[in-house]
Parts: C-alpha cells; structure tokens; sequence
C-alpha cells in the first residue's frame, strides 16, 4: 500500500514542516506511511521529551552510589551488600482519564517492567495522584468515577502481580477536574552484578518478542499524551490499553529467570510506541541496527499493517537480544512459564532499524537518528502574573476550635484509609512501615539485612505561587519524610506534570521548576537518576496547576520504626525547628486557605535550604539515639494538623500544648512554614542537645495527655477537642465524599 | 519437618510461606511446581496466596485441575497436612477438600487491614499451639473472601468443632463470622488472613507463627 504524503497526513501526525523536513533529510527520501507513524510516536513530546530535553540537563544525575542515572529504564543506586536498587516513577495521566481502571492499571504495568527489565524484582510502589473536587456539583459524580476507578485499578494489577502499594499521596483540585493526575513509582532490588540493561550488541544474535500478542489496542497512545485534551479525546479510549498482571507476573518470573542463564544479552519492555521504541532503542543504545520481520510477530487480530504493528501498545511484552546458539536456553524458561517466545529478527552491524513484512522491507530508518535525534525545543518562555499575585485574605474569621475539625476532614487531608486498604501493602512480607503509620513507607531488604525508606511529594498550589521555591520545597519536604524516620535521603526520580509547554507561561513553569529541583537536589545530594516528562495536561484550554512530583529514597538500619502516634502520658513534646514564621504573603498557599478562605494568593512558604539541612540531620541523630517516642514532620495544614495526627494512634494519646508566639492565632496553629518536626520523647535535655549542635532550636511546646487536645497561646486557649471527635471527621471524611 | 510450599504461576505469597517456615520457624521448605504430580518427601503442604492461574474466572476454579493437586489430595486422604491460605484456601474449596465457597467481599472491594481472630478449637493440627479463645492479630488482603455455606453445611461446621478461627468484628461479610475451618479429618485447613505475614515482631506481629508452631508440634506427634 503507498500512501501519498500530504501536509495534512503529516500534521494528523502531530508533526511540524519542520520536523517533517529533518525526516525526509535523515531517510534522503519520503518516509513511506510505516515510516511517518514511526517518527511521530518516537519524536513525540512523550517519547523524545523535545521541550524539556535542554532543561533536563540542568539537574544533577551523578553520586558516589549512583551506578545507572537518566537514560536508561531506570535509575539504579548501589546500597551496599552487593545488591542495587532500581526504582523511577511515571505518569498515565491521560489514559486514565479517559479510562480510569485501565489507565490506571497500566500506568502500574509499564513501571513495573521497567524495574524488572533490569534484572530487578519489584518490591514496592507508591502512587501520587491528583483528581478535581469529588463535592463539585458539576463535575463531581465524574471526579469520584474517576477517583475509584484509578484506585481499583491500582490495586487490580498491584494486588495481582504482587507487589506491595506502600504509600503516596491523594489531593483534590479544580485545575485537575478533566485532567487528573496518575503518577506511579516502583522500585525493585538485585545483585549487583545481575543488572541488565536494554542494549542490542552482536550482529547476528537473535532478537526475541516475548509475552502477549499485538493488538490494535494502543496505537498511538504516546501522541495522545502529547496532546491536549479536547471533548474528541474520550473518543480515544481505543487508544488506552487493557492490563493483564497475570501476563506480567509469568513475564517477570521468565524473564528473570532466564536473565540468570547468561544466555540473554540485553533486554527491553514494550511500553509508550510499543515495538517501534523497543527496536530502535535497543538498536541505538548498542550501536548496532536491528532487523525484523513482521509476520512472526504473535498477534492477537488478523490483517494487521505495518503501521499498526509497530504502533500497538498491546501490554506485557518484552523485546531481548539472546546470544545467538543459546537461544533454547532462553525458550525453555518461557515454555516452563506458558509464555510464548518468538525469534522476529537479528541484530545487524549498520547501524538500521529495518522492518519487513512478507519479506519485503516496510520501513529503514537509522535507529541512532529516530531514537537520539528528535527536534530539539528551546520554547519560547516568559513567567505569567499567577505566582506572586498580591491578594490579600478577605477575612481570617474562623476560629482556631472550628478550623481544625473542618481542616481534617477536607479531602486532601483526611485519612486516604479508603484508597490504601484496597491495596495490598504487605505481600513479600517487607513492609516495616505501610501507609499513614509514618512519614515515609519503611522497607526491608532481606538480602542485605538494611532498609530503605520512599516517599512522593508534590505541591501544586505552591508551584502555581511560585514554581521553582514549589519544587525546592518538593524536594525539602520529601527529604524530611525520610529524614523523620531515621532514613539519609540518597537519590531521587522526578514525574514533571505540567500544561502545554507552546504556551510560554507554562514553558517559564517548566524551566523554573526544573531549575528550583536541580538546586535543591544538588543542595540534598539526591541526584536524580531517571523520570518522566508529562505536557499537555489541560483540557479544553485550561492548564493544570504546574505540578512536579519528587520520589526519593533513602537509606536506613531494620529496625522497629519511629512512628507518628504518641505512646505515652506525661511524654515532653518538643517542636524541633521551633514554630516557625510567616507572614500574609507566605500564608496563601496553605490549605487553611484553601480549605476555609477558598483562596489561593502570595508565595509558598519561605524555605532556607540550608536551615533545612541541619533540622533534617539533628532528626536523624535524634531517631537514631532513640530518642524520638514519635515524629511527625509539619506539612499541609501546619501545627494544629500534625498535632491531631499524631493523636489518633491505637494508644489514645493527645497532647496540651502551649506556644510562645505573637504570630495571629490562626496563622501560628495552621501556617505551613518547612523544617519543622514535631516530637514527644521521654529525653527532652538529650534532645535539646542534639539540636543545639546543629544550631536549631527545639522548644518544649507541650506534654502528652491521656486524652483530648488542646492548644494554647500564651496561656490563651485556642481550641480544645475530644480525639475521638477529631478522628471521627479524619477517618470517615474520603468514604462520605465518595458515595 | 519439612514444609512444601506450592507455587501455581500466579501465587504471590510462595516466598512468604517459604520466608516464614525455614527463617522464622527455622523448619526446612522446597516449592513444589504446580505441573508436578508429585509433592516429594515432605511432611505438611502449604498453599499459599496469590491469584493461582490468573483467578479471571473464580478465585481457584483453574488451580483445581493442575497437576499438584491431585497429589495434594492424595497427599490428604492418607493424612497428610494441608494448610490453604487466602487464595489456597479459595483453591481448597474449589477442589472439594473444604466445604462452602469463598465469594466477593460484602463491600465488593479488595481489603488489606490487620483482624482480630479468635481461636475457636486447639483441637487440630493448625491450632494445638494455641489456647481456644485466644485472639491472634493478623492481617487479611483479599477481594474474595467472604465464606459461603448452607445452613446445614454451617450447623455440620459447628457441630463438628470444625471451626478454626472466627473474626472478631467481620471485615468481609462471612457467615457466622467464619475465618478458618478443618476438613472432617481435620488435617487439612483454609484460612483468609495471612498467617505467615505475622511471624516476627518486625511486620506488626507474630501471632501467625502459633499455626506453624501448631503443625509442627503435630508433626512430631504423627
């Protein structure tokens, strides 16, 4: 079939004169139809990252426990006892708003094989998801089926596969309502000499399709993240793919189980541009070409073209390059697991992806040119009036006693039990610490007998106020999760969700938040070794609020951990980093003014990194004294928050607190001010002094009570609740929203 | 005592089993491949959780078929031990080993979350160690975990001192509260929670080692 080229086709493509040009200069002719599918899927915003590629390089990806940074399927970090981590997150945003369970469920998949393509067993995943307002009362209904299809799909393919969903974080929005947000990170442990990686080499070693048929499902669903969402896209559910984790789990059992022959020499999973990116890159990275033929690839429908074949995003298949004699070694292991495994092609030394169907080649391109020489964008930019908008509060009215009770049972605060409990967070028997029992999810590794710490951060109010002091405090208040469990933060992936970069407001977004993250991870030592790049989140004109989403890791000895919930009466509670500061401008962003003045205005609260730092190490030091009966860090909703938090333990425990401050009582009780780690310890003068060596100050606010909490100021009562009242509102609040 | 655990391709709850027996009962384990029509030379079967096949059509309707488990029923008619967990408890029932069904969680979603059980009998190989009445804390994770039973089958239960273990505050909507019951030999048990997660102080609890701890003392006993 020869189809003519028209400027129309190619802009169907979502491919510029320009781009097509460089096309027809790379090939020295007309790319045939094949062709054109395949440039657009690999030169799409999705799969070459053309906007933010020259931005990108600004962050800081090396380390002295980085073994594997960007670039390949995920980032690989050495923690010590001869084995290596691997672990990245990625974005299904537009997928599962166009079908949630599925969306969802495959955002999960594709992660997961990007762990274990490298050799690395999966052993967790978090999620960090955003939705519209689920109480809207014209968008609501569709917000909450989105909200439980997303969850259920998580928890379909994670349950089923077998991998614990430890944590995360669940907010609501209006700016996400037809653009939610699905961001996945997984991580997976191996030895270190067992990591794999997706590189073709040797001409002449077969190249081997594993795992499920092709389908037409999926075809082209990287360009439909690569664009906006129009009221056409939910005709595009076609495009989203199904989720088997059964197929998935049989593909990580074989596939590691044939690693262990020797006998495979590089490997890659089909995700976003399916069997196109697979060859190409793998061809790419090695240096070599690859050559396949289309009629053995398995599929599941007759009558398929070239174009369509190499476009599926059909699921659970893998690509590997065996040495070429010991291809049976690697057959049987797929046999033994019901897997069907096919030799397609060979590598070749010229350096060509070369396709052919029915013998006849359908498609030549050079694979180092299609994978590495996208169009590269330095988009225009330039900062919009949103951030820094000078709106001062209409009126700060309700009363310390009647904010909290609402604050914790506001969406983005309640409990998330209803989301967590349909994950399985424990199978594989590591889970130390699961969701909302500490700050960070707390791993074991039982092959090195250390632990590791995760946890997802992303603030998207403060990154609208102001994106590069949103996305260093991403990255402060991620580290201090890890940090107020005990654990060093050591390495970090990024998930960047933003609008469409043409506009140049959502560019200067882009850039300066790219820009506050390499500071801060720089600053942190928690380079970032791989991620994911999301544009286009907006429908219908309308942009999401810039919203980058950190994943870091840290490192920790096993141990019982330090937990959020008070334990014992008559315990001090001491405010390490001290109340803190803000004024009107840096009060804008806090949920308090979302919540009760509906409001959003000024800059995120003021965070001196270095400040920060030593607040982080004096907690570490304190949790590895054992000093800390529990820890809490200070984040959304402020003081009076963290205190209720920390008293809905199985104990019962609250807390009297009295606080020597002249901030406005509302502003003291609720602001959001960073570097601040609430305690209750029976050692208060060893904690002191802790503190005092790294130069930070550490007020004894309080004392644990047998039951309620009250809150003072300067003797003055702000408010006094039962717990019971309080937990009430917390624990039931997401299920009410819900029905 | 040496434990067999079973691994159907889909179970996801093998190394766990495996994990719990040989480093926290200190007890050697070997898997068992579901294809094997033989289980080898070990004392007691674990089945362990997962979704055996897939469990696209009913939790175990597939694993019933496979190989292992006409070994594994051979294995329990000359009375051997048998312990189904979760999705091996799911399989059990299935294959005729246990009475009643296993069927949708009464709020139709998945549920991981530590239960109170209540020892209902230490008259069996999987509660000896055990005092009847005593309350374990252990953790379920299953969509598909609501026991199912006529009366009669349920009275026979009771009558029987077939029970094993009991929620305390029913999680899932199961009849009488039912989280464990013996085959009539009462060699071989299915239970939903998960007993092997709780066998060290490090995952929240170690009360599951008390059905371990219980096959092993029987063991010794046979």
């Amino acid at each position: 079939m020869s189809v003519t080229m028209t400027p129309e086709l190619v802009a169907q493509h979502q491919l510029s004169t320009d781009e097509y040009r460089k096309i027809v200069d790379i090939l020295g002719r007309e790319p045939s139809y094949t062709e054109l599918g395949i440039f657009s899927v690999m030169w799409s915003e999705h799969c070459s990252y053309k906007s933010s590629r020259l931005h990108l390089k600004k962050l800081p990806t090396s380390g002295k426990l980085v073994v594997q940074g960007p670039g390949e399927n995920a980032g690989i970090i050495d923690i010590g006892g001869g084995y290596v981590i691997a672990f990245k997150i990625e974005s299904h945003n537009h997928p599962s708003f166009i079908e949630p369970f599925q969306g969802a469920a495959t955002g999960v998949g594709g992660i997961l094989r990007d762990i274990f393509t490298m050799g690395a067993r999966p052993i967790a995943v978090l999620d960090s998801l955003r939705f519209g307002r689920l109480d809207d009362p014209a968008t609501g209904a569709r917000n909450r089926r989105i909200l439980s299809g997303v969850v259920a799909g998580i928890a379909h393919y994670g349950n089923c596969f077998g991998v614990p969903t430890v944590g995360g974080e669940c907010i609501f929005e209006p700016c996400y309502d037809g653009n939610p947000l699905v961001n996945v990170f997984a991580l997976g442990v191996c030895r270190k000499e067992d990591v794999f990686y997706a590189r073709a080499a040797g001409a002449g070693n077969p190249v081997i399709y594993v795992g499920a048929r092709t389908g037409r499902d999926g075809i082209h669903g990287a360009s439909m993240a690569s664009a906006e969402f129009t009221e056409e896209s939910k005709q595009k559910r076609p495009n989203v793919q199904v989720g088997d984790p059964f197929m998935e789990k049989l593909l990580l059992e074989a596939c590691l189980e044939a690693m262990q022959t020797g006998a495979i020499v590089g490997i890659q999973d089909m995700g976003a541009a399916g069997l196109t990116c697979s060859t190409c890159e793998m061809g790419s990275r090695g240096g070599v070409g690859i050559e396949i033929e289309l009629d053995r690839v398995p599929q599941r429908e007759t009558g398929m073209t070239p174009y369509e074949i190499m476009l599926s995003e059909s699921q659970e298949r893998m690509l590997l390059v065996a040495e070429k004699g010991r291809e049976d070694e690697v057959f049987r292991v797929f046999r033994k697991w019901g897997l069907e495994a096919v030799e397609i092609g060979v590598v070749t030394s010229d350096g060509q992806m070369r396709v052919r169907q029915h013998g006849a080649v359908v498609a030549e391109i050079p694979a180092r040119e299609l994978a590495d020489e996208a169009p590269l964008y330095d988009r225009p930019r330039a900062l919009g009036g949103a951030g820094g908008a000078a709106c001062q509060p209409s009126a700060l009215s309700v009363t310390v006693q009647d904010a909290l009770p609402s604050l914790l049972a506001s969406p983005d605060l309640c409990s998330k039990r209803w989301i967590w409990e349909q994950y399985d967070y424990q199978v594989r028997t590591n889970t130390i610490a699961g969701p909302e029992r500490t700050d960070a999810a707390i791993l074991r590794i039982k092959e090195t007998g250390g632990s590791i710490a995760m946890s997802l951060d992303g603030n998207g109010r403060y990154c609208y106020l102001s994106p590069r002091e949103g996305a260093r405090l991403a990255v402060a208040e991620c580290c201090r999760n890890l940090s107020t469990v005990g654990a060093q933060p050591v390495a970090a992936t990024n998930c960047l969700n933003f609008g469409n970069p043409e506009r140049p407001e959502i560019m200067a977004q882009l850039v300066e938040a790219i820009e506050g993250m390499a500071e801060a991870c720089r600053f942190f030592d928690t380079p970032i070794t791989g991620g994911n790049v999301s544009l286009y989140n907006e429908t219908l004109g309308e942009g999401i609020y810039p919203t980058p989403v950190l994943g870091i890791v840290g490192l920790l000895k096993t141990a019982a951990p330090v937990t959020i919930p008070f334990r014992n009466p008559g315990r001090a509670v001491v405010l390490l980093g001290g109340v803190g500061r803000c004024d009107d401008t840096r009060f804008g962003g806090t949920t308090y003014a979302k919540e009760i003045l509906k409001q959003l205005w000024g800059l995120p609260p003021a965070l001196d990194l270095d400040r920060e730092k030593r607040v982080q190490s004096a907690i570490r030091e304190i949790v590895a004294a054992g000093l800390a009966e529990s820890a809490h860090d200070l984040s959304d909703g402020g003081l009076a928050v963290a205190l209720a938090e920390c008293s809905f333990g199985s104990a019962g425990i609250g807390a009297a607190v009295d606080l020597a401050s002249d901030l406005r009582p509302e502003v003291l009780a609720f602001h959001e001010a960073p570097s601040r780690i609430l305690i209750s310890t029976a050692h208060p003068g060893k904690v002191a002094a802790i503190a005092e060596r790294h130069g930070i100050e550490v007020p004894v606010v309080g004392v644990t009570i047998e039951k309620g909490i009250e809150i003072r100021q300067r003797a003055m009562t702000l408010g006094s609740w039962e717990i019971a009242t309080l937990k009430a509102a917390y624990d039931g609040a997401l299920e009410s929203y819900v029905r | 005592m040496k434990f067999g655990v079973i691994v159907f391709p889909g179970s996801n709850c093998d190394h766990d089993a495996f994990y719990a027996v040989s480093a926290n009962l200190g007890q050697p384990a070997e898997f068992i491949w579901h294809d094997s029509s033989t289980l080898g030379a070990v004392d007691a079967v674990i089945l362990p959780g997962g979704f055996a096949y897939g469990d696209y059509l009913r939790c175990g309707a597939i694993a019933k078929f496979s190989p292992v488990m006409k070994a594994v029923r051979r294995f329990a008619s000359d009375g051997g031990l048998v312990l189904g967990v979760c999705n091996g408890f799911q399989i059990l029932v299935e294959a005729g080993l246990l009475p009643g069904a296993l069927i949708r969680n009464r709020g139709l979603k998945f549920i991981c979350r530590e239960v109170r059980l209540t020892v209902e009998t230490a008259d069996s190989p999987f509660t000896c160690a055990a005092r009847k009445g005593q309350i374990l804390r252990l953790p379920i994770a299953h969509g598909e975990g609501c026991y199912f039973a006529d009366e009669r089958t349920l009275d026979e239960l009771e009558a029987e001192d077939r029970i094993a273990f009991r929620y305390d505050g029913n999680p899932n909507g199961s009849l009488r509260d039912i989280a464990g019951i013996l085959s009539r030999e009462r060699n071989v048990m299915g239970m939903m929670p998960h007993p092997e997660r709780s066998t060290e102080p490090l995952m929240g609890s170690s009360d599951g080692l008390a059905v371990f701890q219980s096959m092993l003392r029987a063991a010794v006993r046979l």
